[in-house]
C-alpha cells in the first residue's frame, strides 16, 4: 500500500518543520465569534435537515454550562472563543461533479503535502478524504468502495445521503455532553469523515483522512464516525498538518468508533500539526475526544498513535469494552521536544465478561518538552475474567525535559487481572558513546535508540505508515543532542 | 608506527587517573596491558576511544594522525575498535541491524558504497561462526537480555565484522567461563594479522594462555612501570602486582 503522508515526495533533512506553508486559496469565512445564531449558521451553511440544527443546539447550550477544564498536566493561556472563526471553508468554483473539478490550487496544495488526490495516481492502495479548515474537499475510490458497499464520505455528505445512519449512531459513544470540548465540537463541528462498512465486508483498501488547516484564527472541528457491522473489518489512518503561525490555533476534533459483533477497526493517527517554534510561540492546540464502542461479541478496537506536532496535545483515545471476549487495545507514541506538551493516554471500560485491553505508550521527552501519561483502566463488576495490560516507558534526552505517569485503576470484579509496568530511562552516555564508537553519528545513534524504544508501536503500524512515523520522529529530534 | 602515545595525562572531575602513559605499538603486533584494578586500564581504553567525560593531555598518533582531535566516530572511521567492558544494551535496535549500520556508517566515512542486506547476512553468517554464536542473536536487540559471555562474544562478532586496524580489548575475558574464554579468544586470534594490531587489557593472566601476546606491559598508578615479553604475565602470576611493582 500507499500512505497518506508519502515518504518519496518529501525530503526529511531540513529541521524546520516542512508544511508550515500557507495556500492562498479563496475561502468562504464567517464572522468570528460563537453564539447561537453562528451555530445555526454553520448548520444552515451546510445545509443541514432540522434534527441536525437540534441536535447542535443542544449541545451548545450545555457547553455554555460547563466549564474549561484544568485539571491536565499542561500549561496554556485561556482560550477567548469569541476570538475563534467557526467555519473556513475553501469556495468551490462550481459544484464538483468529481474528483477531477477540485479546484487545482487545492490539489496543489495537497500534491506538495504528499498527498495526491488524483485516483490514477500512486495512492491506488489508499481512499482519501481530504479536509481543509472546515470543510472535505474531496474524497477517493468512492466509487470503487461503493462496489462493496462501503460508504466513505464527508461528514457533510453522510448527513445528506445516510441520515438514517448518522441518526443512529452520532453521540452515542461520545455523548454531546461528554466533556467540554466535546460538547464544543458536537456545537460547531463543520466536517469530517463518515464511514460504514457492512456485515460480512473486509474493506478493500486503507481508509484515510488528511486533515489541513489553511486559514489563519479558525478552529478546526471535525467529527469522525466509523461504523463496522457484523464482521466486517477496516483499517483507518488519519494525517494532520498547519502552516507555521505565531498564534495558536485550536483543533478540538470527536472520533466515534463503533464495532458490532465479531468486527474489528483499526486506527492510525499521524499527527504533525505544526509544534510552534523553539521558544515555544504558536503551534495547534490538539484537544480532541476519541472513543470507540466494542458493542458487539468479539468485537476488536485499536488505536495506534504517533503524535509527533502540536504545541499542546491533549488526548485519551479509549475502548469501550462492552460485547463479551470484546479486545481493546492503545498504542502510542508521543514526542514532546522544545516548548512542546502533551498529556495523552487511555480509557479501557471493561463492561462485557473476558474482554481483554493492552495499552502500550511510549513517551519521548527531549528540550523542555514535557509528557505525560494518564491512563484510566475501568473493570465493571460486570466484567467477569477482563484482563488489561499496561506498559508505560518514559525516555528523556537531556535535562530540562520532563516525563509523568498518572495511571487510575478502578477494579469492581475480582476475577479481573491487571497488570501495570512503568520505567523512564534517560537516553544515556554510555548507549551514545557506544554507538558512536561504532562509528555511527550523534544524531543517527540517537534517533536509532529512540526509535528501538518506539518499535513495539511501530510494528502496529501499516507498513509505510510506521516508515513515515520513524522518518517524523528523527527530524522532530533534530538538535535535540548537544 | 600505528600507534604512539606520549605523556598521555588523563583527569576526571580534577583526579588524575592517567599519569604520563608512554606506549608504542606497531602494526600486527599484540600488547597486553594489566595491572591491578584502578590502575587506569579502561581509562585509557575509553581515552583511546574518544569518550568525552576526560581532561586529556598529552600526544597520541594514530597512524601519524592526531587521535584525540577526532570525534569518537571519526576514530571509529578510521579503524580504531574498543571492545567494552560493559557492553551497553539498546531495547528495540535489531542486533544484525545494529552491526551493518555500523559498517556502512564506517564505509560511507572511508568512500565506498553501503553493504546491501543480503551481502551483509552472509558477512554475519561467517563472523558470527568465528564466535560460536548462534543465529538467533542476529533479530535479538542488541545486547538485551544476553549473559556476560554472551555480550562478549558480540563485540567480538562487531569487531569482526568492522574490521578495525586498532582493537582495543577492555578486559574482554571479564565474566568469562572457560569454555567461553576459549571462543572469545578464537574469534580474538582468527582477527589476528599482519596489518591489525591489539591491545588487550586484562587482569588475568590466563587469557594470556590464548592470546599470546607479543609485548606485556604492566600497569600501575596511572602509567606503565614496567614492559617485556609474554614470560613477564608469567611473572606476574607468581609474585602478584605488588612485586612487580616493586621490583
Amino acid at each position: 500500500m500507499t500512505n497518506v503522508l508519502s515518504s518519496e515526495v518529501r525530503e526529511f533533512a531540513t529541521k524546520e518543520y516542512q508544511y508550515g506553508f500557507v495556500t492562498d486559496l479563496d475561502t468562504d469565512v464567517i464572522p468570528k465569534g460563537l453564539s447561537e445564531d453562528i451555530v445555526r449558521m454553520i448548520s444552515k451553511k451546510k445545509n443541514e435537515p432540522d434534527w441536525m440544527l437540534e441536535w447542535r443546539l443542544k449541545a451548545y447550550r450545555g457547553w455554555l454550562t460547563m466549564k474549561n477544564p484544568r485539571w491536565q498536566n499542561v500549561e496554556y493561556a485561556p482560550i477567548d472563543y469569541q476570538d475563534i472563526i467557526y467555519y473556513a471553508a475553501p469556495k468551490p468554483k462550481k459544484v464538483l461533479a468529481s474528483l477531477d473539478e477540485v479546484d487545482p490550487d487545492v490539489l496543489a496544495m495537497f500534491d506538495k503535502l504528499g498527498i495526491s488526490l488524483a485516483e490514477q495516481g500512486r495512492l491506488s492502495g489508499v481512499a482519501v478524504d481530504a479536509i481543509v479548515d472546515s470543510v472535505s474537499v474531496g474524497t477517493t475510490f468512492k466509487a470503487k468502495l461503493a462496489e462493496v458497499g462501503v460508504i466513505f464520505c464527508s461528514f457533510s455528505e453522510a448527513v445528506q445521503n445516510h441520515p438514517e445512519l448518522v441518526k443512529k449512531y452520532l453521540g452515542t459513544v461520545v455523548p454531546r455532553r461528554d466533556n467540554f470540548f466535546a460538547a464544543l465540537n458536537s456545537a460547531v463541528f463543520t466536517d469530517g469523515s463518515f464511514c460504514y462498512i457492512p456485515k460480512g465486508v473486509r474493506c478493500p483498501m486503507e481508509l484515510s483522512t488528511y486533515f489541513r488547516i489553511n486559514t489563519a484564527d479558525t478552529g478546526q472541528f471535525e467529527r469522525t464516525l466509523i461504523i463496522a457491522e457484523e464482521g466486517s473489518y477496516v483499517s483507518y489512518l488519519e494525517g494532520c498538518t498547519a502552516p507555521m503561525r505565531d498564534t495558536n490555533q485550536l483543533h478540538a476534533a470527536v472520533v466515534e468508533l463503533v464495532a458490532l459483533d465479531n468486527a474489528q477497526i483499526k486506527y492510525s493517527t499521524v499527527q504533525n500539526w505544526y509544534p510552534g517554534d523553539a521558544q515555544g510561540r504558536g503551534g495547534i492546540y490538539n484537544f480532541v475526544t476519541k472513543r470507540g464502542k466494542c458493542a458487539g461479541v468479539n468485537s476488536k478496537i485499536s488505536w495506534t498513535q504517533v503524535e509527533t506536532g502540536s504545541a499542546i496535545t491533549w488526548k485519551y483515545p479509549g475502548v469501550i469494552l462492552q460485547g463479551d471476549n470484546s479486545v481493546g487495545e492503545f498504542y502510542s507514541v508521543a514526542l514532546t521536544a522544545n516548548h512542546q506538551q502533551a498529556d495523552t493516554g487511555t480509557k479501557m471500560i471493561h463492561i462485557g465478561r473476558n474482554t481483554r485491553s493492552t495499552i502500550v505508550s511510549k513517551a519521548i521527552s527531549a528540550g523542555h518538552g514535557q509528557n505525560t501519561y494518564r491512563g484510566l483502566v475501568k473493570i465493571l463488576d460486570s466484567a467477569s475474567g477482563a484482563r488489561n495490560h499496561t506498559q508505560c516507558d518514559s525516555l528523556l534526552l537531556g535535562g530540562d525535559c520532563g516525563a509523568h505517569t498518572f495511571p487510575y485503576i478502578e477494579v469492581k470484579n475480582s476475577t479481573a487481572q491487571v497488570e501495570h509496568e512503568a520505567y523512564t530511562s534517560k537516553i544515556g552516555e554510555d548507549q551514545l558513546f557506544y554507538c558512536r564508537q561504532r562509528g555511527i553519528s550523534a544524531e543517527d545513534a540517537v534517533s536509532m535508540i529512540v526509535n528501538g524504544f518506539c518499535r513495539e508501536v511501530f510494528k502496529e503500524l501499516p507498513m509505510e505508515f510506521a516508515v513515515e512515523a520513524q522518518k517524523l520522529l528523527s527530524v522532530s529530534l533534530e538538535g535535540s543532542v548537544g | 608506527m600505528m600507534l604512539q602515545i606520549e605523556n598521555l595525562h588523563a583527569s576526571i572531575g580534577g583526579n588524575e587517573i592517567l599519569k604520563g602513559v608512554n606506549l608504542e605499538v606497531r602494526a600486527g603486533e599484540v600488547h597486553a596491558i594489566m595491572g591491578p584494578n584502578g590502575s587506569g586500564k579502561s581509562t585509557l581504553a575509553q581515552v583511546l576511544a574518544g569518550r568525552e567525560n576526560y581532561e586529556v593531555s598529552g600526544r597520541v598518533l594514530y597512524e601519524g594522525k592526531d587521535l584525540l582531535a577526532l570525534s569518537p566516530e571519526d576514530r571509529a572511521a578510521a579503524g580504531v575498535f574498543l571492545a567494552f567492558q560493559y557492553p551497553v544494551e539498546i531495547p528495540g535496535v535489531g542486533n544484525l541491524y545494529f552491526a551493518r549500520t555500523a559498517l556502512n556508517a564506517v564505509r560511507r566515512h572511508n568512500g565506498l558504497e553501503p553493504i546491501d542486506a543480503m551481502d551483509f547476512l552472509a558477512l554475519a553468517r561467517e563472523r558470527m561462526r568465528l564466535v560460536e554464536m548462534d543465529e538467533s542473536f542476529m533479530s535479538r536487540s542488541v545486547n538485551e537480555g544476553f549473559s556476560g559471555g554472551e555480550k562478549k562474544r558480540n563485540e567480538i562478532f562487531q569487531m569482526a565484522v568492522l574490521e578495525p586496524k586498532l582493537a582495543i580489548l577492555d578486559e574482554t575475558d571479564s565474566g568469562l567461563d572457560i569454555d567461553a574464554l576459549r571462543v572469545v579468544a578464537q574469534g580474538v586470534n582468527a582477527l589476528r594479522g599482519e596489518g591489525r594490531a591489539m591491545l588487550v587489557i586484562t587482569h588475568y593472566q590466563r587469557l594470556l594462555d590464548y592470546i599470546v601476546p607479543d609485548v606485556v606491559h604492566v600497569f600501575a598508578d596511572g602509567r606503565i612501570v614496567r614492559s617485556g615479553d609474554k614470560d613477564l604475565a608469567l611473572e606476574l602470576e607468581e609474585h602478584g602486582y605488588a612485586g612487580i611493582a616493586a621490583s
